[in-house]
C-alpha cells in the first residue's frame, strides 16, 4: 500500500512546491482546500440550485434545456388538497400519504428509540460486569447494512418463519405480518429502532459518563432515592445530550428510506411508503419520470431538514458554551 | 560570515503593534540573548528572524542580504523550540536526518553526520528510540542535535530550557555555551530568565512591550542599566528602589520617608527639585548603627553562608539586604541601614531613564 | 457455567445484588437475544438445505438426512429407520420412492431389494451444515462481480475521501488565511444538504459528467464529507504548530509537511474516519440504486435487494448472500469495535 502511495505523494509534491514558491505558504491553503471545495460545489451546492430549476419545470426530460418552465405548478400540485388530513382529497395523494406515514413513523420511531436508548444507556452505566461486551451487543446492528437488516427480519417474519412458528406453538396461530398494513408499519418502526438504537445508546452513554461521580455521591449523602436521583440529577444533567440525540434522530428519521424499502417495498399498498421513497419513485422508479414533482418534494424536505440542522447546530453550540 | 542586522523591524497583528521598531546588530559568532518578561515580543522577534513570522516593516539582514521575503527554509538558520517540537512518530535518527533528506543529502553522508552529531551530544545510544521514550534532557539534546546536524550559519533557541527542572537547566546551560564555543557560529537565544541571560550571553538585548530597552554586554547591563526597567530586571535579587526628590544643593536626596541621603556630586545629571528614584543593589547595603535609614525587618532568610533581610522603610517601600555570613537580626526589629554611594543608580522617576552622565557610559 | 454465572452476577465491590441489578441483567440478557438472535438465526438458516428451509415449524440447527454409499449404487443413498411392520427397528437405505411406496435395501445386504409403504419409514437425520447455498452463489450468480464492485467502491471512495478531507482539514486547522471562516461556514452548510434531498439534480450532474452507470458515479459525489473535515480538523488542531515550524526550518515543503508529519500524526483520527467511511460505503444503498442500473454494476446491497424480488422463493441463495454481505463489516467490527465506538461517539453521527 505504502509503495503505491509514496510515489504518488512525491509526484504531487512537485507542482505543490512550485505553487508554494509562487504564492507563499499561507495562500497555499487554498490549494489544499481546492479538491474538497470543488466536490462540495459540484455535488452539494450546485445541486441545490439545479433543484430549483427542476422544481419549477415540467415534463419527464432530464436535460434542463428540454424542460418547459411551469412556475410553481409542481408545488401547487403537491399542495393541492381540500383536507390535508385526508390524503384522498389531495391531487397528489401519494405525496400526502408519504408525508403522513413519515410523520407517524418519525414520531413513533424517535419516541421508542430515544426511550429504549436511554433505558439501555442508564443500565449500561450501572456497575455491571462486561459492560464493553453489552455495549457492543446493542451497538452492532448499527453496522449492518439496511438491506441486510431488512432481509434478516423478513426471513424471521415470513409466513413460515420463526416468528409464526413461535405463535403457532403458543396456540395463537400465525399472522401474515407484512401483508397486513398495521403490522407492516409496526414492524417497520421496530426494525428501524432495532437497527439504530445502538448508535444513540452510545451517545447517551457517553453523556452519562460525563456526569461527575461525586454528584451522585453527594446525592447519596443527601439520602436521595435512586428514582429521585434519576429524576433530579441524571435527567437534568443529561438533557443537553438528550437534545442532541433527539434532533439527530429526527433528522435521520425524516430521511428513512433504504431499510424499509428493502423490507416492505413501501407496502402493502402505500402503508410504509415514506417521503424519500416518494421522491425516489416519482423521479427514478416510475414512468414517466416526474423529476419536477420529485424536486419540488425534495425542496420541501430540505426545508424541514435545514430547520432541524439549524436546531442541531444551535443545540451543539449551546452545549459547548454551556 | 553570519552577521545579523535588524533595521527598524516592526510587526503588527491588525492594529495591534507587538514589535515597535527594533534596531539590532549581532556580530558573527556572537551569543546573543533576548530577554524580557512574557509578552515582551522576544519570541516574536526570534520567529521574525527565522522567517516563520512575516515582517510588517523594516528589514532583516542576514550575512549582508535582506531576507524579508526569503522563506524560513532558505535562510540558512536552525531553530530549537521551546517544546522541542520533535517529530513524535519518527525515531531519534529519523528526527535528525529529516532535514538532511529534504535537501537531498546522499544517504551515506546523512548517516555519517547523524552519527557524528549524536556522539557529540551523547545521544548515540538513543538513536533508535522514539521521542516519547526519552527524558526531558534527552529530548532537549535531540532537538539541539537536529539543529546542529544541518550546520546552519545561525542557531535560534526559543526558551529551550524552560521545560526542564532546575538542576538539569544549569547543566544544559553549560552544554549550550560549550556548544557555542565549539561551533563558533552565531546564536540567538530567547529566555525570560535573566540568570540564563547573564550566564550565557556575549550580548543581551532586553525587550519590553515590543521595544528594545538596552543592548549590551551582561556586566554593562548590570553595572549601567539605562533605565528603571533594565535595572529592575537584571540582577538577582532585584535592585532596591527608593523614591524621592533632589535637594536644592544637588548633593542630597530627600526620600519620601523624610530621611535624606547624600548623593555623589559627579556622575549623575540630577537637577535641584527633580523627582528621582534611587537604585541600589541588595549587596551594596549594610546594617550599621549610624546608618541614615530606618528599616523594619519583615523577614529573615538564613542560608548559612549568606543571609537576606527583607524589610520596609517608613513609607512602606520594601527593601532587600544581602549580608555575608550569618546574622543576629530578628523579625520585627527596626534597624538602621546605609548604602554605598559609589554603587548608586539614579533614575528620573517620570521618564524612568538613567541620570548617569554620558562620560561614564561606555 | 457456574463461574460464568458468578462472573456475570458479581457486582463491583458491593455485597448482595439489589433487585435493580436483577432487572438490569434481565434486560441485558433479553438484549442479547433480541440483538444477536436474529443474526444467529440468519447464519444458521443459511446453512440449511432447501428442504429444511421449507420445513415448518423450523428447527434451530440445520439438519440433513444421513446418507450412505452402498455397494452397487453410484450415488449415496438416504438412510431411514423402519418404524412399523416386520422390519421395525432396522436401518435401511432408500433406492427410490414412487406413489407412496419405497424401494429399500439393507446396507449390509445390498442385493435384496425390499418394497414397503413410505409411511413405515422415518428419516435418520444429523446436524449438518449445507455449504451448497454458498457454493451455488459462485456457480449460479455473478456473486464475485458484485463483491468486486462493492469492494472497489468502498476502497476507492475511502482512500479518496481520506485524502481530500485531510487536505481540507489541514488547510483549515494549520493555516491563517483570509476567508478561512467563510470556508468553515461552507463546510457547515454542506451538513444541511444530505444526498437524499438533491437526488434529482445530482443525477443530472453525474449523468452530464458521464458517470451514470459507472462505479465512479458512486465514488466521487460522496468523496468530500463535512463530517470527515470536522473530525480531522478537530484532531489536527491539537498537533503543536511548533512541529510544523520545525519541519519548515528543516526545509520541508508544505506538501511534505502534510504527508510526512500531519498524516502520520493524525493516524488515530484517520483510522476512525476510515472505519466510518468503509461502513458507510459498504452499506450505501439509495445513491447506488439510482446511479447503477445495469446488473453487472450492482453492488452487493443492490444485488441483495433485487434478488429478493427476482428470486421470490430462492431463500437459500439469498440467506447465504446476506451472510456474505454482512461478514466483512462484522469482521471489521470484531477487531476494531473500540475505535468504532469512540469514533461514532466523537462525530455524533454523519
Amino acid at each position: 500500500m505504502l509503495r503505491i502511495i509514496t510515489p504518488v505523494m512525491r509526484l504531487i509534491e512537485i507542482p505543490m512546491l512550485a505553487l508554494q514558491r509562487l504564492v507563499g505558504i499561507n495562500r497555499l491553503a487554498w490549494a489544499f482546500l481546492l479538491p474538497n471545495l470543488v466536490l462540495f460545489a459540484l455535488f452539494a451546492f450546485l445541486p441545490v440550485i439545479v433543484n430549483v430549476f427542476y422544481a419549477t419545470s415540467g415534463g419527464s426530460n432530464v436535460m434542463l434545456a428540454d424542460r418547459p418552465y411551469v412556475g410553481a405548478r409542481n408545488f401547487v400540485n403537491l399542495l393541492d388538497c381540500s383536507n390535508y388530513l385526508d390524503p384522498n382529497s389531495c391531487r397528489e395523494d401519494k405525496f400526502w400519504r408519504a408525508v403522513w406515514n413519515t410523520a407517524w413513523f418519525v414520531t413513533l420511531q424517535v419516541g421508542f428509540m430515544v426511550g429504549f436508548s436511554l433505558l439501555t444507556a442508564v443500565i449500561l452505566n450501572r456497575d455491571i460486569r462486561a459492560r464493553g461486551f453489552f455495549r457492543s451487543v446493542f451497538f452492532f446492528p448499527v453496522l449492518l447494512s439496511p438491506v441486510v437488516v431488512a432481509l434478516i427480519w423478513k426471513w424471521i417474519l415470513q409466513r413460515e418463519g420463526v416468528a409464526n412458528a413461535f405463535l403457532d406453538w403458543t396456540g395463537i396461530g400465525g399472522i401474515n405480518w407484512l401483508v397486513n398494513a398495521q403490522w407492516a408499519f409496526a414492524w417497520s418502526v421496530f426494525i428501524s429502532v432495532w437497527a439504530h438504537m445502538g448508535f444513540y445508546t452510545l451517545i447517551l452513554l457517553a453523556g452519562l459518563q460525563a456526569i461527575p461521580r461525586d454528584v451522585y455521591e453527594a446525592a447519596t449523602m443527601d439520602r436521595a432515592s435512586p428514582w429521585r436521583t434519576f429524576r433530579r440529577i441524571t435527567l437534568p444533567l443529561l438533557s443537553p445530550t438528550m437534545l442532541v440525540v433527539l434532533v439527530l434522530a429526527l433528522i435521520k428519521g425524516v430521511q428513512t428510506f433504504d431499510e424499509i424499502y428493502a423490507f416492505t417495498g413501501g407496502g402493502p399498498g402505500t402503508a410504509t411508503t415514506f417521503i424519500i421513497q416518494y421522491i425516489y419513485e416519482r423521479g427514478f422508479a416510475g414512468a414517466p419520470r416526474l423529476f419536477g414533482l420529485a424536486a419540488a418534494a425534495s425542496l420541501l424536505v430540505a426545508g424541514v431538514l435545514v430547520l432541524l440542522t439549524l436546531l442541531q447546530l444551535w443545540v451543539n453550540r449551546r452545549n459547548v458554551n454551556g | 560570515m553570519a552577521r545579523i542586522e535588524l533595521r527598524d523591524v516592526r510587526k503588527s497583528y491588525g492594529t495591534v503593534e507587538v514589535i515597535k521598531g527594533i534596531d539590532l546588530d549581532i556580530a558573527h559568532g556572537e551569543f546573543c540573548v533576548f530577554v524580557g518578561p512574557s509578552g515582551c515580543g522576544k519570541s516574536t522577534l526570534l520567529r521574525m528572524i527565522s522567517g516563520l513570522e512575516l515582517i510588517s516593516g523594516g528589514e532583516v539582514v542576514i550575512a549582508d542580504k535582506v531576507v524579508n521575503s526569503v522563506p524560513a527554509a532558505d535562510r540558512g538558520l536552525a531553530m530549537v523550540f521551546q517544546s522541542y517540537a520533535l517529530y513524535p512518530h519518527m525515531s531519534v535518527r529519523q528526527n535528525l536526518s529529516f532535514g538532511l533528506e529534504n535537501i537531498s543529502t546522499p544517504r551515506a553522508k546523512i548517516a555519517e553526520k547523524v552519527d557524528q552529531v549524536a556522539k557529540m551530544l551523547q545521544i548515540d545510544m538513543l538513536l533508535d528510540r522514539r521521542p516519547k521514550d526519552l527524558s526531558g534532557g534527552q529530548r532537549q539534546r535531540v532537538a539541539i542535535g537536529r539543529a546542529v546536524v544541518r550546520e546552519p550559519q545561525v542557531f535560534l533557541f526559543d526558551e529551550p530550557l524552560s521545560n526542564l527542572d532546575a538542576e538539569l537547566r544549569v547543566d544544559m546551560r553549560g552544554e549550550i555555551t560549550a556548544l557555542h564555543r565549539r561551533l563558533e557560529n552565531t546564536m540567538i537565544y530567547v529566555t525570560h530568565d535573566q540568570v540564563e541571560a547573564m550566564t550565557m550571553a556575549d550580548k543581551i538585548a532586553v525587550l519590553r512591550l515590543g521595544e528594545l530597552e538596552q543592548f549590551g554586554r551582561p556586566l554593562d547591563l548590570y553595572n549601567r542599566p539605562r533605565n528603571l526597567f533594565v535595572a529592575g530586571f537584571i540582577g538577582s535579587p532585584k535592585m532596591n528602589f527608593m523614591k524621592g526628590r533632589v535637594a536644592e544643593n544637588r548633593s542630597q536626596m530627600l526620600l519620601d520617608t523624610g530621611e535624606a541621603l547624600a548623593l555623589p556630586e559627579t556622575g549623575f545629571t540630577q537637577q535641584p527639585g527633580q523627582l528621582v528614584t534611587l537604585g541600589i543593589r541588595p549587596n551594596h547595603m549594610r546594617a550599621i548603627a549610624d546608618g541614615p535609614l530606618a528599616m523594619d525587618v519583615r523577614s529573615v532568610e538564613q542560608l548559612g553562608g549568606e543571609s537576606y533581610l527583607y524589610g520596609a522603610l517608613k513609607d512602606g517601600t520594601s527593601l532587600t539586604l544581602h549580608l555575608a555570613g550569618q546574622t543576629e537580626m530578628r523579625l520585627g526589629q527596626t534597624i538602621q541601614i546605609a548604602a554605598d554611594a559609589a554603587q548608586f543608580h539614579l533614575f528620573d522617576t517620570v521618564s524612568g531613564d538613567s541620570l548617569r552622565t554620558e562620560e561614564t557610559q561606555p | 457455567m457456574a463461574r460464568l454465572v458468578a462472573m456475570l452476577t458479581a457486582t463491583r465491590g458491593k455485597g448482595r445484588l439489589h433487585w435493580t441489578d436483577w432487572v438490569s441483567y434481565g434486560y441485558l440478557t433479553l438484549g442479547i437475544f433480541l440483538m444477536f438472535g436474529p443474526v444467529v438465526w440468519l447464519v444458521l438458516s443459511s446453512f440449511k438445505t432447501p428442504n429444511e428451509l421449507d420445513r415448518f415449524p423450523p428447527r434451530f440447527l440445520p439438519y440433513a438426512q444421513d446418507t450412505l454409499v452402498v455397494e452397487g449404487f453410484d450415488s449415496p443413498l438416504s438412510l431411514f429407520k423402519v418404524v412399523e411392520g416386520e422390519m421395525a427397528g432396522e436401518t435401511v437405505a432408500q433406492i427410490r420412492r414412487a406413489a407412496g411406496r419405497s424401494e429399500v435395501v439393507r446396507p449390509d445386504a445390498p442385493d435384496e431389494r425390499i418394497r414397503m409403504p413410505a409411511t413405515q419409514l422415518a428419516p435418520i437425520e444429523g446436524v449438518a451444515f449445507a455449504t451448497e447455498n454458498y457454493t451455488n452463489l459462485f456457480e449460479r450468480f455473478n456473486f464475485l462481480q458484485f463483491f468486486w464492485n462493492s469492494t472497489f467502491i468502498t476502497v476507492m471512495a475511502t482512500l479518496l475521501m481520506l485524502l481530500v478531507n485531510s487536505m481540507a482539514a489541514f488547510a483549515l486547522s494549520k493555516y491563517e488565511f483570509r476567508g478561512r471562516l467563510s470556508v468553515l461556514l461552507i463546510v457547515v452548510g454542506t451538513l444541511m444538504i444530505p444526498q437524499t434531498v438533491v437526488l434529482v439534480p445530482l443525477f443530472l450532474i453525474v449523468t452530464e459528467l458521464g458517470m451514470f452507470n459507472s462505479l465512479w458515479g458512486v465514488i466521487i459525489p460522496g468523496a468530500a464529507t463535512p463530517t470527515g473535515v470536522f473530525l480531522l480538523r478537530q484532531y489536527m488542531i491539537t498537533i503543536p504548530d511548533e512541529i510544523l515550524d520545525a519541519a519548515r526550518m528543516d526545509k520541508a515543503s508544505e506538501w511534505k509537511i502534510f504527508w510526512r508529519i500531519i498524516i502520520p500524526l493524525s493516524a488515530p483520527a484517520i483510522a476512525v474516519l476510515a472505519i466510518l467511511a468503509i461502513m458507510w460505503r459498504w452499506n450505501d444503498f439509495l445513491w447506488p440504486l439510482i446511479v447503477l442500473t445495469r446488473t453487472e454494476n450492482f453492488t452487493l446491497q443492490l444485488a441483495l435487494n433485487s434478488f429478493q424480488g427476482e428470486l421470490q422463493t430462492d431463500w437459500p441463495s439469498l440467506l447465504a448472500m446476506t451472510v456474505l454481505t454482512l461478514l466483512p463489516i462484522a469482521t471489521v467490527f470484531m477487531f476494531l469495535q473500540k475505535y468504532i465506538a469512540t469514533g461514532i461517539a466523537s462525530t455524533g453521527g454523519k
